[in-house]
């Protein structure tokens, strides 16, 4: 009322057409469109207001379009299903009918109304109640343009698995440049650990070393393993990124790998815990992760290295036969330190993998408890040629098994500790057990709640299996025990379990466990998930942007997803996973820029008085003070559209565009207005 | 040339617009001289059938102070709405509603039965009461009877243009019937004071910093307030960023800081609200204790942000009163 | 109209990024709740203007209910750490003007979800309905009819005069 000034687009009246959408019976079963269509359009400044089976269809936007150079419309609304999904549909239909897209508003009369609630007449009341608030506040909409944002064309990839080979790839063979991040020593993740790959039983080196190798050499892939994200700051386009580079003590560009260090080393034989063998075998201070490790170059684990003290300081106590051995490559540095690089990239993949279940979480199956239980990545590594047996399938006492148990869905489909089913645990449980009946000729016992063999040709490999001798036996193991009951049952593991096919419990002796443990998030998932602005979903899985239609990407914008940190999958799927992020993150570079919502903050300059309440308020720093002005003011560049400066404003000198004071409070009257 | 006729009348008030007029000094004389006063009750003699008698809009300006508390009231605003061109709200009372607009957290019963029988120093034994009538000797007097609450004036009759201030500043009443006088009036509802808040004119505005975090709040009297720097800085509120300037920045200029008198700027709709979020946003504490710590330092919430202003804001008064 | 009975109506400001979302992720999944909720988009809970709320309750509504993301998860780094301050004092300053403190509410409801935006929805509606309608809109309009009444007074006795004069 006091000091109004006139600002409604000049003083034009509005002209609104009003739609709501039937959306077939998704809406039309439990709202009365018609009669919120009657009731709407006797509202002040509606001009049309329809109802209409499917608005989001060709013919339901070409009417919009048409409406509005017929009926001069100057305002639009649609009632329909969420804003999130159909709102640029119908801004651009506004935009081809000549009015600004912005002159639109949205109704949200789906998912917030027909198919939350069971009442009819309560629901249509509740639509009434929205529709006004919308014809309200689209009135004080005003024209904006979306602005441009140019996109560096540079991306980062995390996580150096298979989904991260594969992404970066595909990006590098088709000119992008990339900088692939890994935090181990190599690239491989986890595939690099299997030892056949189902249903082809393909060798899992075989098919990943040469991506491995091609990553290692492309020119378009710098490649920084050994170093983990720390920092992410910017936006869409233009992100900067802190990598934290941890020393190994070896100088990447002089090491040849040709891992002389290795048999030189003071401690002649290994001592150590070896990480990649799942701690069944050993390495020394100096090592490399397996042959094959790209880059090809060793690292120096300063935990257990004699050169280092207690506190990870060079205490220069060791004689340095590594060193000796180098020679004049001069590799080995004990000088490194951390440090820390910032780049710059226009997209981020974030690709880090998962975590297998930890088995002493169930205690009755004995892992940690009895030698003779092993995880399923502890028997990949044994059945491996490469690994710490040589590929001999032998016990942790030296002994061969006779008979072996494997239980599958530990740490899945489980109340007590996981819920979700891990996707791949059938088929890898079957392929072991095919390997181990190979490497063995055991007795092999696969015990199951359902047999999930989904994918292509994974139900013929289950055909082949059902053959090849193996015992089948559905039902969820109660307990491994080692207490006897028989003179048989001496010795060896007792697997208890209900064969529900058969109807009765089953004792049944083994001289291994294998526990098929499902996938988990990782467990600095929620740091990781922080660190990009990203959500995780109740599991802990990263949160794509819709289950269906959008499972790359996320919602902060240029961040995408792959591989098994989005949610289990198996290698095929990771793989087209990986695929489609690159092309998700290849369209935004290609395109060059992207259009933002122009839901900014400015500052009125002449209202402003330079209290300065609102500068700390802007975790982007968008906002400062201008000492020759003596206000404060706004980069519009900056500003990401939250809107606290504009709710803090002591004066209500901030607008924020799109979300308006006025548009706002028209909108709070407006659901009240209906009783 | 007859001169314009103007009026300046009170309502729930203290007296102090009344001495505003007076402090316009010599330039009072410039005053008198180009209007004729027809009524001005505190200096002048009137009768209510005087102002009766006057023809509708023979009156070119009243400058009304004071809230709407009483049905006199009400009824002299009424009138004298009739009966002038003019009626421009005059002090923060009239604007807003002012101090008396605190009462709205009361019924007013319990402010009379407080007045009159509760307060620590009232002695009444017989616990009289004031009457809207009473019979004397056969005589039969009324006296007007209060309304439940206070309202601002415009929320009783049409207002054309406010003052604001408590009091207003000589300068902007000066500015007021100078523009009054030589038919420079703004836009019909327009308040006669910027529309940019106090930070711009305070002379502590170059000591505002530029990364305030409150991690307490302290009330005036306790502390010795340092007299250049900006008040938030040290901790009090102050209500200046959500308040017209205008007034020459004439209570940090004396040490205390600005308690909102001027109202809010035509942007905001209620300036306590603002000032709230404003303070609010800016604690440093991220947990619910902490932030509860710091804002022990504000007891009186609605007294801080409203304390001119209650009338006039969203929610107008305390709930759960009676309404009649 | 026929005289319905009374339910509450409860205006909830929703952040786009999480609670938004969580409430279209509750209509997916079709989980049912209370209709007495209406639901204003903004991007961030920061966003909140302590005005908003008040203008909900002076224009009739019985509660209002804001969701942001929990603490840590704002999409905007720290917005809902903005509304946290401003809804501890505002909560305290709405009971000193005699509004309940239940009637006043601040979920954190993460993007997964929907079940919170269910539960939140159908408690407060509950509490709402054992509280009874707030009406403040109408208690208002019940208190200005004592200004109103001396006008009519005189309307009337000029009436009378009028008619008297006649």
């Amino acid at each position: 009322m006091e000091n109004v000034s006139q600002k409604k687009n000049g003083g034009e009246q509005p002209r609104i057409g009003f739609y709501i959408c039937h959306c077939g019976h998704n809406i039309a079963s439990m709202v009365d469109c018609a009669d919120v269509a009657k009731y709407v359009a006797q509202l002040p400044g509606v001009v049309l207001s329809k109802d209409y089976k499917y608005m989001c269809s060709d013919p339901g936007q070409e009417m919009i379009a048409k409406d509005i150079k017929e009926h001069g419309l100057n305002r639009v609304v649609v009632a329909s299903c969420s804003p999130l999904l159909h709102e640029h549909t119908f801004r651009n239909a506004t935009e081809k009918g000549g009015l600004n897209p912005f002159y639109f508003q949205m109704v949200n009369v789906r998912e917030h109304d027909s198919w939350v609630h069971t009442n009819r007449e309560d629901a249509t009341h509740k639509a009434k109640a929205l529709a006004r608030a919308a014809i309200n506040r689209v009135a004080h909409h005003k024209p904006l343009e979306t602005k441009k944002v140019p996109i560096h064309p540079d991306v980062l990839v995390v996580g150096g698995g298979i989904a991260g080979i594969h992404a970066a790839m595909t990006l590098a063979n088709a000119g992008k440049k990339v900088i692939l991040v890994e935090r181990e020593p190599t690239i491989g993740g986890h595939m690099a650990k299997f030892d056949k790959t189902f249903p082809t039983l393909d060798c899992a080196a075989c098919i990943l070393t040469p991506k491995m190798s091609e990553v290692g050499s492309h020119p378009n892939i710098r490649l920084m393993t050994y170093s983990e994200v720390v920092k992410v700051e910017g936006y869409v386009g233009n992100y900067q990124v802190t990598i934290k580079r941890k020393p190994r003590y070896v100088d990447e560009e002089l090491c040849i790998g040709c891992q002389e260090c290795i048999p030189a080393c003071v401690f002649k034989e290994p001592k150590f815990a070896d990480e990649f063998n799942e701690g069944l075998g050993k390495r020394k201070p100096i090592y490399i992760p397996f042959p094959q490790a790209t880059p090809q170059v060793v690292t120096i684990d300063p935990k257990v290295c004699l050169n280092f003290n207690k506190k990870g300081e060079v205490s220069n106590k060791c004689k340095k036969t590594c060193v000796e051995a180098c020679g004049d490559k001069n590799a080995i540095d004990f000088t490194q330190t951390e440090k820390f690089e910032e780049i710059k990239v226009g997209a981020i993949i974030v690709a880090t993998g998962f975590k297998t279940f930890d088995a002493r979480r169930i205690t009755q199956y004995g892992y940690g408890i009895y030698p003779g239980v092993y995880t399923s990545l502890e028997v990949e590594r044994l059945v491996n040629a490469a690994g710490p047996t040589g590929g001999h399938v032998v016990l942790r006492d030296g002994r061969k098994p006779e008979s072996i148990g494997i239980i599958h869905c530990v740490g899945s489909r489980d109340e007590k500790t996981n819920r979700w089913c891990s996707r791949v645990c059938c088929m890898y449980s079957l392929k072991l057990a095919h390997l181990l009946k190979e490497h063995t000729g055991a007795e092999v016992y696969n015990f199951y709640i359902d047999m999930r063999t989904p994918g292509k040709n994974y139900d013929e490999f289950y055909g082949k299996l059902l053959e090849e001798g193996v015992h089948f036996i559905r039902g969820r193991v109660g307990e491994v025990t080692d207490w006897a009951f028989t003179k048989e049952e001496e010795g060896k593991l007792v697997i208890r379990v209900e064969d529900t096919l058969a109807g009765y419990v089953r004792r049944i002796p083994v001289d291994m466990v294998v526990l098929s443990v499902g996938l988990e998030p990782q467990p600095d998932a929620q740091d990781v998930r922080r660190l990009f602005g990203m959500s995780c979903g109740g599991e802990g899985f990263f949160l794509e942007r819709h289950p269906k239609l959008a499972p790359v990407n996320t919602f902060t914008d240029g961040i995408y997803l792959a591989g098994c940190c989005q949610g289990p999958k198996d290698i095929p799927d990771t793989v087209a996973q990986a695929g489609a992020a690159a092309a998700e993150a290849m369209q935004l570079i290609d395109r060059g820029y992207i259009e933002q919502e122009p839901n900014t903050a400015f500052i009125l300059q002449d209202e402003c008085c330079g209290c300065k309440s609102c500068i700390p308020l802007c975790p982007y720093t968008a906002i400062v003070f201008d000492e020759s002005t003596q206000k404060a003011i706004i980069n519009e560049a900056l500003c990401k559209g939250c809107g606290t400066c504009v709710g803090s404003c002591p004066s209500g000198s901030i607008v924020q565009n799109l979300f308006e004071d006025d548009q706002i409070f028209s909108e709070i009257e407006g659901v009240l207005s209906y009783d | 040339m007859p001169k314009p006729k103007v009026a300046f009348y009170w309502c729930a008030s203290c007296g102090g617009c009344e001495e505003t007029v007076v402090d316009l000094a010599e330039d009072i004389l410039g005053v008198v001289e180009k209007v004729d006063i027809v009524l001005w009750p505190v200096a002048m003699d009137f009768k209510y059938a005087d102002v009766r008698a006057m023809p509708d809009k023979s009156i070119v300006a009243t400058f009304l102070n004071g809230a709407i508390r009483s049905t006199e009231q009400e009824e002299m605003a009424r009138l004298l709405r009739r009966k002038s061109q003019f009626l421009i709200a005059y002090g923060s009372c009239a604007h807003t509603g002012g101090i008396p607009g605190l009462a709205n957290q009361f019924s007013r019963e319990e402010i009379l039965n407080f007045v009159y029988k509760g307060s620590p120093s009232t002695v009444n034994e017989t616990g009289t009461l004031p009457q809207t009538e009473f019979e004397e000797q056969g005589r039969r007097v009324h006296l007007p009877a209060l309304h439940q609450g206070v309202r601002s004036l415009d929320q009783v009759v049409e207002v054309d243009y406010y003052v604001p201030g408590c009091p207003p500043t000589p300068n902007i009443t000066k500015a007021a019937v100078g523009a009054l006088l030589e038919g420079r009036l703004p836009a019909k509802g327009s308040v006669l004071a910027p529309d940019i808040a106090l930070c711009d004119e305070c002379p502590r505005k170059a000591t505002k910093p530029t990364n305030v975090a409150f991690t307490e709040f302290v009330r005036p009297h306790q502390r010795l307030l340092d007299p250049n720097k900006c008040f938030l800085a040290q901790g009090v509120v102050c209500m200046g960023p959500a308040t017209r300037s205008g007034c020459g920045s004439q209570c940090p200029s004396g040490n205390m800081p600005c308690t909102g008198c001027f109202g809010p700027t035509s942007r905001v709709k209620d300036q306590g609200a603002k000032m709230l979020s404003s303070l609010c946003a800016n604690i440093e504490p991220k947990d619910e204790d902490g932030v509860d710590k710091v804002l022990e330092g504000i007891p009186d919430p609605v007294g801080t942000f409203y304390r001119y202003g209650l009338p006039k804001s969203l929610l107008r008064r305390k709930g759960g009163l009676p309404t009649s | 109209m026929t005289e319905k009975k009374w339910t509450p109506r409860l205006v909830a400001f929703f952040c786009n990024w999480c609670t938004y979302t969580a409430a279209d992720l509750a209509g997916v999944s079709r989980l049912k709740y209370a209709s007495n909720v209406r639901i204003i988009r903004v991007m961030c809970s920061g966003r909140i203007d302590p005005q908003f709320v008040l203008e909900a309750f002076a224009k009739g509504a019985d509660g209002v209910l804001i969701g942001g993301c929990h603490p840590n998860d704002c999409h905007y780094v720290e917005g809902n750490y903005k509304m946290l301050r401003r809804y501890r004092l505002l909560k305290r300053m709405l009971a000193d003007m005699g509004i309940e403190p239940e009637r006043f509410r601040l979920e954190w409801i993460s993007a997964a979800e929907g079940e919170k935006v269910k539960r939140v929805v159908d408690d407060m509606v509950q509490k709402l309905t054992a509280l009874g309608p707030l009406a403040w809109d109408k208690k208002l309009e019940d208190w200005d009819r004592e200004v109103k009444a001396l006008e009519e007074h005189v309307q009337a006795q000029q009436t009378t005069k009028e008619v008297a004069n006649a």
